[in-house]
């Protein structure tokens, strides 16, 4: 699939822009500080129903203004799908499929991108929470519905460390207590749709991962990606014999799922969900907050068996964000009925040494469209014949196609 | 801004349930200029409404009196007893015309961010309600969200105790609507609760 129009209108720093994208490869060309970025985040929104920078959509709206609109015409084959999202400071955003009303959620079903980021680093170097939401994003990208999934995990992971809180400051344990079981209910069974959904990803997305990296690094580091449950290292940290596990067996109620492609082993997995949680509950009271569950889980990366946090060195860190990135592309590409997703990637040329970028650049040009963002085009590779799109002062500028050659370095004031 | 009494009133309004400030304002001077004798009647109930309603002592229902009308209407069935949250729902469940048993009105649904934890709900009398009387199910129609579901299933492992027949209200795909257009959850749940007809 491709992107062919884009408008906004009070949008980031745009009064109102026009933007025309060509199949293949684009680029977006402007000085730092312009609104290249902002272009990709508006585009990337579709995608995700998020930005890729910021938590809020506060952000996204223009100052003064109450309301940003962003139009995008995206084609597969012949068809094309006019795609309306309307941001709103206050109340719920909303949108239009084809001039149709419909909701927000519903824009993904129409359009997929996987975008690329000097932030992508963070994701192997940074907090477990950038992993989880790694993760995350790409479930709900197969499958809208997680996303209510994990929106009311966390609603019971809040009411249940509400319920803890308070617990401890009442003192009255055991009759607060007597309702942390029925959240417990909650929690496990949405928690181990989430955990095994998570699982069955990362095993998916493990031979593209690593065929990425081995295309990026030219280098065969087998690089390796496992999850760390938190159920798990609980239930290694108290050894549960096996006689208990056999006692929670029974107890627990049977699947009812339709769904056989659940993936994973979801009995199992909330079995062993409620041993963890029966294991850990002194604590969690002590502690007055919810120990264990798919919100403390981590995603561990290996290079040569060993981590990639703390030994790697810069570049293979790079080589493995990329790969993580670029292996959800060429995965989405193989599962989709509506042609390949779009790849954007984000000034992530200049973060690359030439090797990477010239390998990265290999890697994507089989790609329907790419659309990529540089502050000056000598950080893009050669070699290949760009649609280029000027940005200056959150305006789209007409072609002076002699100016991208003057190298125009300018401090950073991003 | 307007001044004294005015913006009083305005605020006043616009701390009620679903009234913005805009409606607020709107209501505030529709009062200001109608006539005396309706904004008198409005003022007289508003007064007495808290006074005359109560709850009806048996299933929390509101009420002028110790029982509601449900309640003591003879003809309806005491053995069924459907349990809810709020007062809005026995509206809603009475316009079906076809439950014939009795209400209990929860007043609530278990949620601690907003402090609301069994203590302070109606279940200290529904189980009294339960033993004292003959009861062949209790219906639980508590919302279908999180909380709603949470109340459902504490009080389903409170009552398996009393080994009272308790059923849960079914949901899934709404009447008339299109199967396409249903959302994958309440699809899911349909499924999940799907009949067997042959």
């Amino acid at each position: 699939m491709r992107v062919t129009q884009l408008s906004v209108a009070d949008y980031r720093n745009y009064r109102g822009a026009h933007l025309s994208f060509q199949p293949g490869p684009n680029l977006l060309l402007g000085r730092n500080g312009q609104g290249k970025t902002n272009i990709a985040e508006a585009i990337g929104y579709f995608a995700t129903l998020s930005s890729h920078r910021v938590s809020g959509d506060h952000a996204l709206i223009r100052q003064g203004e109450d309301a940003a609109v962003v139009r995008m015409r995206v084609a597969h084959e012949e068809r094309e799908v006019l795609l309306e999202l309307q941001i709103n400071r206050s109340g719920s955003n909303r949108a239009q499929i084809n001039r149709g009303a419909s909701k927000p959620r519903d824009l993904p079903r129409y359009f997929s991108s996987i975008l690329f980021a000097p932030e992508d680093l963070s994701i192997v170097r940074g907090d477990p929470s950038l992993r989880r939401r790694f993760m995350d994003e790409r479930i709900v990208a197969d499958s809208p519905r997680m996303m209510t999934v994990m929106a009311d995990y966390d609603r019971v992971v809040k009411q249940r460390n509400t319920l803890l809180k308070s617990a401890r400051t009442s003192g009255t344990k055991a009759n607060q207590l007597s309702t942390l079981d029925v959240w417990d209910d909650r929690l496990v069974e949405l928690g181990s749709e989430i955990m095994d959904a998570r699982t069955r990803l990362i095993h998916e997305l493990g031979p593209p991962v690593a065929a990425a990296y081995h295309h990026i690094a030219n280098d065969d580091h087998s690089p390796r990606m496992t999850i760390i449950r938190s159920t798990e290292t609980v239930l290694a940290g108290v050894a549960l014999s096996e006689a208990e596990l056999g006692e929670i067996a029974v107890g627990a109620p049977p699947d009812i799922s339709m769904a056989t492609d659940r993936g994973g082993d979801h009995p199992h997995t909330m079995q062993k969900f409620r041993a963890a949680l029966r294991a850990i509950r002194p604590k969690e009271i002590e502690r007055a907050i919810t120990l264990v569950g798919p919100h403390r889980d981590d995603l561990f990366l290996e290079l040569n068996n060993l981590p990639v946090k703390g030994y790697a060195s810069h570049g293979e860190s790079w080589s493995y964000a990329l790969a993580l990135r670029l292996g959800s592309a060429d995965r989405m590409r193989a599962h989709s009925t509506t042609g390949d997703p779009v790849l954007i990637l984000d000034d992530v040329f200049a973060e690359l040494d030439l090797r990477r970028r010239e390998r990265l650049l290999a890697a994507i040009r089989s790609y329907e469209q790419v659309i990529v963002t540089a502050a000056v085009a000598e950080d893009v590779p050669e070699g290949f014949t760009w649609n280029t799109i000027y940005i200056h002062g959150g305006a789209v500028r007409p072609d002076f196609s002699d100016q991208h050659s003057t190298s125009e370095r300018t401090p950073d004031v991003e | 801004m307007y001044e004294g009494i005015i913006q009083d009133l305005i605020d006043e309004f616009g701390r009620l349930p679903g009234i913005g400030p805009k409606s607020a304002q709107r209501i505030t001077f529709h009062i200001v200029q109608s006539q005396s004798a309706d904004v008198t009647r409005l003022a007289e109930l508003l007064a007495t409404v808290r006074e005359r309603v109560r709850f009806c002592t048996q299933c929390g229902n509101v009420s002028e009196q110790e029982l509601c009308s449900i309640c003591r209407d003879a003809r309806r069935d005491a053995g069924l007893i459907c349990v809810v949250e709020e007062p809005k729902d026995v509206v809603a469940i009475e316009r079906t015309r076809q439950f014939r048993g009795l209400y209990h009105v929860l007043g609530g649904a278990i949620s601690p961010i907003d402090g609301v934890g069994p203590d302070d709900l109606n279940i200290t009398q529904l189980m009294r309600r339960l033993a004292d009387t003959e009861v062949r199910e209790v219906i639980l129609a508590t919302d279908p969200n999180l909380e709603g579901e949470a109340t459902a299933t504490y009080l389903t492992r409170l009552l398996k105790t009393l080994e009272v027949p308790v059923s849960r209200l079914a949901s899934g795909l709404p009447v008339g609507g299109d199967l396409e257009f249903a959302d994958e959850i309440t699809l899911g749940r349909a499924f999940e609760g799907r009949l067997t007809v042959s």
